[in-house]
């Protein structure tokens, strides 16, 4: 089922002349992409531009003793070869703690390692040759003389007095750690007539963005000016780290995003080799590129989602929830990565576990752990993919145990939708949400009914098929909340300019970048309705720190709800100008007129001024327009989500399985999502986050996994053994909306971008302990493999 | 990652790849397909001196049948693509395996450049047309300066990428029988992706005479160092009909004599279980099908 | 070691290009920095990711597992000369009205694989489409939208098959197309100028 066209009329317009809002307007920006000629990092070169790789640590933990690139040095082509104290001269180390996480610690970390190497793959030594070929043969040529230390690579034990402190001045492997109790937890439980427990295991696993991470540094010494081509989802606030890391005034660092070849939060974190690319631009006064290959991305993209939670859940023998309870360790790497720290997705699994329902006792203990792998941070959905799987594996476990269907036992816990706004036990705090509706809505696109007796049909014949739900909800629009407090100069805000052009096209530069979801075309979409200019004359700008407003690029779904918010108002804003200029020049009152169309029209829409003539004018003839008077036609509006420190959406997903007991091999055939993110402002750029999404959960919750062995080597790091979902086990994804917007903002835009991948994991689990739980056995380990099937039946020992 | 330096030659004839050959030894790497050797390549896994590009060697390529032999003999050359075998109505007549077990290697643009001859040398026994070869019975058709030598399959395949094939040789070619009535096959392999390289598969080459197996062979791939026949279910399945009891001791003898190495993800015990899982079915569809 | 340059002539969107490559140098190497053709992309150079896919002589090829050297007295075409000869504009125009692309580092491999579909198999079922394009690794659309844009297309380049394969053009060609009863080809409905 593809997205409508248009959206329910229901919700009001923001505009006067709203055409494109809530219409599934194709993207400008994909017809470049289809052609080929799309702008990548790599696709650019720039004069005496050279070319960057990193000799990386082999191994896991590693006291580098010598390097020796006497024969390196002279290899053809090379410019230099640079180490670690070189660059430590030109760029500050950094610590990646925020305040606002209690007691949180890391490590100074440099961007090459100087005495020692912490995970495999950590970069030592850049380097630098006039080609990419040459430099890799000279990197051979280097003589790396280093000395293995013992590895930390177990999270069970990393805190075990016998287990070695990877960095000793910490005291301890304990990044951070958590506890929340709400104060009447074990009386819960005690009371409880139902108990259910499971501990579940979550395979650390990465990104795997199709453009492997890059970036061109290009210093021009003579203006003392850095421009950083980058691959990047926050231009500003690279813009800020280079500038401070680098002692450089803000002014001369420009940061430019342009065509980025897939995100996903991977590209928002910033990298150690960033920052040793852009000294080697300093240093050899040179443009440098990096471009990671896909070896090296496996151990030097952030990794994530490594946790084991143990989880518990209580109810009564009605079917009502009182209480949750987790335990959750997590792995993350030797250093928490720059600046938005390895500990914020174990504090959002302890924020949003039972999040869509009704109790007020929880308790949850968390703790973020140091091992010798290659750093963790935060991938798509965050916390929410391990928090959702675990509420909805206990919420399956408590509805089967009293014997109630599992809709309806969400049904009957879901905090209702005129309950709002409301606090969660975590003390989340809820605008609005609509889990009934959604429920009520997924049981009719999926026709649940059909589906329950074609799995009891099917079972009498021994074949095993499963439905799993999962009801999330998900943190979008955040506020100053999530960085900001914490001392990072992230900022929480955005802007947009609205620019009219002489010729009346108009031109909007926007803080909030171009990743793929679309971004550009619904800017395009709420800037032509909120001037009431024609699309086609809209021209979107963005990623480029010289040019548009400051703000925080795209990250926990925020492009919609905030960039979104600041093109309307700014073209609002506009509006108001161009009619203010409209009444000077037609010497008309200005309450009388309104922009339709491309034109100035009356109250009863007769035309009586184009832009195009309104442009003119007001550009070219100022002298005809009276003394004290000046147009402004270029506006800039920014906007800040300060309601709630973030705006929760919900959703329900459901998948449909069947399971081969006898391979252990899960078939997907089908998979159903109901999501309200508030107004939609194209349904199908929405719908197709949506569905992104859900196979990025899918693979993490069937497929991806970062296997290591004891000692710290990645050893499935090829694209030929770490296992992504490719089109061929891909359900079809139905996609339906209800839509409840935020009163946080005008135009009531919530986030959609990672919904999808915190639902699916949740659901494709029950999905296949539904199919298994005749036969006694289920499976809470993701990534879930045939093996984990078949052993779970008693198949394999 | 970037190939290290190496030079390349493509000579038009046997002649001048057997002279190169003898000039640099194991300096030089032959080029068919490249799809294997250049991904190896691609992440300087190997650093040879000189590529042998044989792609232009008219001698290694085409699909035959002669008759001369009986039954008759299908001959496919060196060089002849995986999509050349998908597509070809002499392969889909006489040697139907290949074409089942065809539509699981890889995906379409390894299979337009990737070759027969190039997937026999190499001896990945997680291949599909090793484990094909072996189930058929074939003969591998070696070429060299002294002339060509004709390997039966069972003495070709001697551990993980190891063949029988001199370092002065090339595979010039693998002669099948033909398929004739009575003969029955199934292919069928078990992969997470479509294309993979499977955790287990199984390629059945079965003869039947008035309802019995006459002769019937199990080649497994991905269940050893190369591909491995179940001999000791073959002669359990000899002169009986495909039913349940002889299926249920077939399979039973496939999980005895199986010792597959587990791989990063599949322990040795799930791979002989999903041998046997296949083997199964594989034996039900022969059933299904002669009945 | 040091080893020469080699020149090779290649005929690279209908141009007659000659250039001097390295043997290391693979097609999308060459075609990207030799030739400044960047709509092909590199994921992983081993083969599996299908950025790189490329057409050679008529067949989608992985360009970086295939040397530029090896493209000698070859015909090589890029999705910017596929885009310029408008063969597969349908296909574009599907891909941009459906969605189905997002990032679109993946998209010039995409439509290499399904312009190869469409052409060599006009009748595949919507599982087919998803089995024909699963070389190719999407990390942003999760493949449904691409699947819906390739069944469009299919199914409207069918259409247009059964229209032109009409009774007044067979009539036309009758002594030409009496023994045949397949559906005209696309090559020959576009010779008629169907």
């Amino acid at each position: 089922m593809n997205a409508p066209l248009r959206h329910p009329p229901e919700i009001h317009s923001v505009t006067d002349d709203q055409r494109y809002i809530g219409v599934s307007v194709p993207r400008p920006g994909a017809r470049r992409l289809v052609e080929g000629r799309g702008s990548y990092v790599d696709d650019l070169r720039l004069p005496r531009m050279a070319h960057v790789v990193y000799w990386r640590s082999p191994v896991a933990h590693c006291r580098i003793v010598s390097i020796d690139r006497a024969v390196a040095r002279q290899m053809p082509g090379v410019i230099a070869v640079v180490d670690g104290h070189e660059i430590a001269a030109i760029c500050k180390p950094w610590v990646a703690t925020l305040g606002h996480l209690a007691g949180m610690k890391s490590a100074p970390q440099h961007p090459l390692a100087i005495e020692r190497a912490c995970w495999q793959g950590e970069p030592v030594v850049a380097v630098v040759a006039d080609t990419r070929v040459q430099a890799e043969d000279a990197l051979t040529k280097l003589d790396v003389t280093w000395e293995a230390l013992t590895a930390v690579t177990e999270m069970e034990t990393a805190l075990d007095a016998a287990t070695p402190v990877i960095h000793p001045e910490l005291g301890d492997n304990l990044c951070f750690t958590r506890s929340l109790d709400t104060g009447a937890v074990d009386a819960a439980f005690e009371t409880a007539d139902v108990v259910e427990e499971a501990t579940f295991h979550f395979g650390r696993h990465t990104g795997v963005t199709l453009e492997p991470r890059c970036q061109i540094a290009d210093w021009n010494a003579g203006d003392r000016r850095l421009t950083v081509y980058h691959s990047q989802q926050a231009p500003h606030m690279m813009q800020d780290l280079y500038a401070r890391q680098f002692d450089l005034p803000e002014s001369s660092v420009r940061v430019v995003c342009r065509d980025v070849g897939g995100s996903f939060g991977v590209k928002v974190h910033a990298y150690p080799d960033d920052f040793a690319t852009v000294a080697l631009a300093i240093l050899l006064k040179r443009p440098i590129k990096f471009v990671a290959d896909r070896l090296e991305s496996f151990t030097s993209d952030i990794h994530a989602r490594e946790h084991r939670v143990t989880g518990r859940i209580a109810a009564t023998k009605d079917g009502d929830i009182l209480a949750f309870e987790i335990d959750d360790v997590t792995a993350i790497g030797p250093y928490s990565m720059f600046p938005r720290t390895s500990a914020i997705e174990g504090n959002q699994v302890v924020n949003l576990v039972g999040g869509p329902y009704r109790h007020t006792q929880y308790r949850a203990k968390l703790n973020v752990v140091f091992q010798n792998k290659t750093p963790t941070c935060q991938y798509r959905g965050v916390g929410h993919p391990i928090a959702c799987a675990v509420t909805e594996g206990l919420v399956d476990l408590a509805a089967s145990t009293l014997g109630m269907d599992p809709l309806e036992f969400r049904r009957r816990n879901v905090i209702r939708d005129d309950a709002y706004p409301c606090a969660g036990a975590s003390g989340v705090r809820f605008e609005v949400l609509s889990h009934e509706a959604c429920l009520a809505k997924i049981e009719t696109l999926m026709d649940y009914g059909s589906l329950r007796a074609e799995q009891a049909a099917l079972r009498a014949r021994g074949i095993h098929r499963g439905i799993g739900f999962a009801t999330l909800i998900e943190l979008t629009n955040p506020g100053a909340a999530f960085y900001g407090i914490g001392g990072a100069r992230i900022a929480a805000q955005d802007g947009a300019t609205c620019r009219l052009e002489p010729t009346g096209a108009l031109t909007v530069l926007v803080s909030v970048g171009e990743q793929g979801q679309g971004n550009e075309g619904i800017f395009g979409q709420i800037a032509a309705d909120a001037v009431g200019v024609s699309i086609e004359r809209v021209r979107v700008a963005t990623g480029d720190t010289d040019v548009t407003p400051y703000g925080g690029g795209t990250w926990a779904s925020r492009g919609a709800g905030i960039g979104g918010e600041a093109v309307l108002q700014a073209g609002l804003a506009l509006v108001a100008n161009i009619k203010r200029v409209a009444a000077v020049i037609l010497q008309r009152d200005v309450e009388t007129l309104r922009v339709v169309r491309d034109a100035v029209v009356d109250v009863d829409g007769a035309e009586l001024l184009t832009l195009a003539e309104l442009g003119r004018v007001a550009y070219f003839r100022p002298d005809t327009l009276p003394p004290g008077f000046t147009p402004e036609l270029m506006v800039t509006r920014h906007y800040a989500q300060k309601d709630y420190p973030f705006i929760f959406t919900n959703g329900v997903q459901a998948s449909w399985v069947e399971v081969d007991v006898d391979t252990g091999f899960v078939k997907l055939l089908g998979h159903w999502a109901v999501e309200d993110c508030g107004r939609v402002i194209n349904p199908m750029l929405v719908d197709e986050q949506i569905r992104g999404a859900i196979v990025q959960g899918i693979g993490g919750a069937l497929y991806e996994e970062c296997l290591y062995d004891r000692d710290g080597q990645l050893l499935n790091g090829s694209m030929a053994d770490y296992l992504v979902p490719m089109s061929g086990e891909m359900p079809d994804i139905h996609v339906a909306h209800v839509e409840t917007p935020t009163a946080s903002s005008k135009l009531g835009a919530k986030g959609a971008g990672e919904a999808g991948t915190a639902g699916a994991p949740g659901a494709v689990m029950n999905a296949i302990n539904d199919a298994l739980r005749p036969l006694g056995a289920a499976v809470y380990s993701q990534p879930i493999t045939p093996e984990k099937i078949l052993r779970a039946l008693g198949r394999v020992p | 990652m970037k190939a290290p330096a190496f030079d390349y030659a493509r000579p038009a004839s046997l002649a001048e790849v057997f002279a190169l050959m003898e000039t640099h030894g194991d300096e030089a790497r032959v080029l068919a397909g490249g799809q294997t050797l250049l991904a190896t390549l691609n992440m300087r896994l190997s650093e040879p001196a000189l590529l042998i590009d044989i792609g232009a060697v008219d001698a290694l390529r085409g699909i035959t049948v002669t008759n001369d032999t009986s039954p008759g003999t299908l001959r496919i050359g060196a060089l002849v693509t995986h999509r050349e075998i998908e597509e070809s109505p002499l392969v889909a007549r006489h040697a139907p395996l290949l074409a089942m077990a065809a539509p699981h290697i890889a995906h379409r643009a390894i299979r337009n450049r990737g070759t027969f001859g190039g997937s026999i040398a190499y001896g990945d026994p997680a291949a599909e047309w090793p484990v094909c070869l072996t189930a058929l019975d074939g003969v591998v058709v070696t070429t060299s300066a002294s002339g060509e030598r004709r390997i039966p399959v069972a003495d070709f395949f001697i551990d993980l990428y190891t063949t029988a094939l001199r370092a002065d040789e090339l595979v010039a070619a693998c002669e099948i029988p033909i398929a004739t009535a009575g003969d029955a096959f199934a292919f069928d392999e078990l992969a997470r992706r479509h294309g993979d390289y499977a955790i287990v598969g199984l390629a059945v080459a079965a003869r039947f005479a008035e309802g019995r197996v006459e002769r019937i062979r199990l080649a497994f791939l991905g269940a050893g160092s190369t591909p491995v026949r179940a001999g000791g279910a073959e002669a359990a399945l000899v002169g009986c009909v495909l039913d349940a009891p002889s299926i249920d001791r077939a399979v039973a003898q496939v999980k005895a004599e199986l010792d597959p190495p587990g791989d990063l993800v599949n322990g040795d015990a799930t791979k002989r279980h999903l041998a046997s899982v296949l083997a199964r079915r594989a034996l039900e569809s022969l059933a299904s099908r002669s009945a | 070691m040091s080893v020469a340059v080699r020149p090779i002539r290649v005929t690279v969107n209908g141009v007659a290009e000659e250039r001097a490559v390295l043997p290391r140098t693979h097609l999308v190497d060459f075609l990207r920095e030799d030739l400044g053709l960047t709509g092909s992309h590199l994921g992983c150079e081993h083969g599996v990711c299908g950025a790189c896919t490329v057409r050679v002589d008529g067949e989608v090829v992985r360009g970086c597992l295939m040397l530029a050297v090896q493209a000698d007295g070859c015909a090589v075409e890029t999705v910017e000369g596929l885009t310029d000869g408008g063969t597969m504009r349908d296909l574009q125009d599907a891909f941009v009205e459906r969605n189905a692309l997002q990032c679109g580092f993946c998209t010039p491999g995409m439509l290499m694989a399904a312009a190869e579909l469409l052409e060599q198999r006009p009748d595949s079922t919507r599982a087919e489409v998803r089995e024909w394009i699963s070389g190719n690794y999407c990390r942003c659309t999760g493949y449904h939208a691409i699947v819906d844009a390739i069944c469009t297309v299919l199914d409207a380049r069918r259409e247009g098959r059964a229209k032109t394969a009409s009774p007044s053009v067979v009539e036309h060609d009758d002594a030409l197309h009496a023994e045949s009863r397949e559906p005209a080809r696309q090559a020959d409905l576009d010779a008629l100028g169907g």
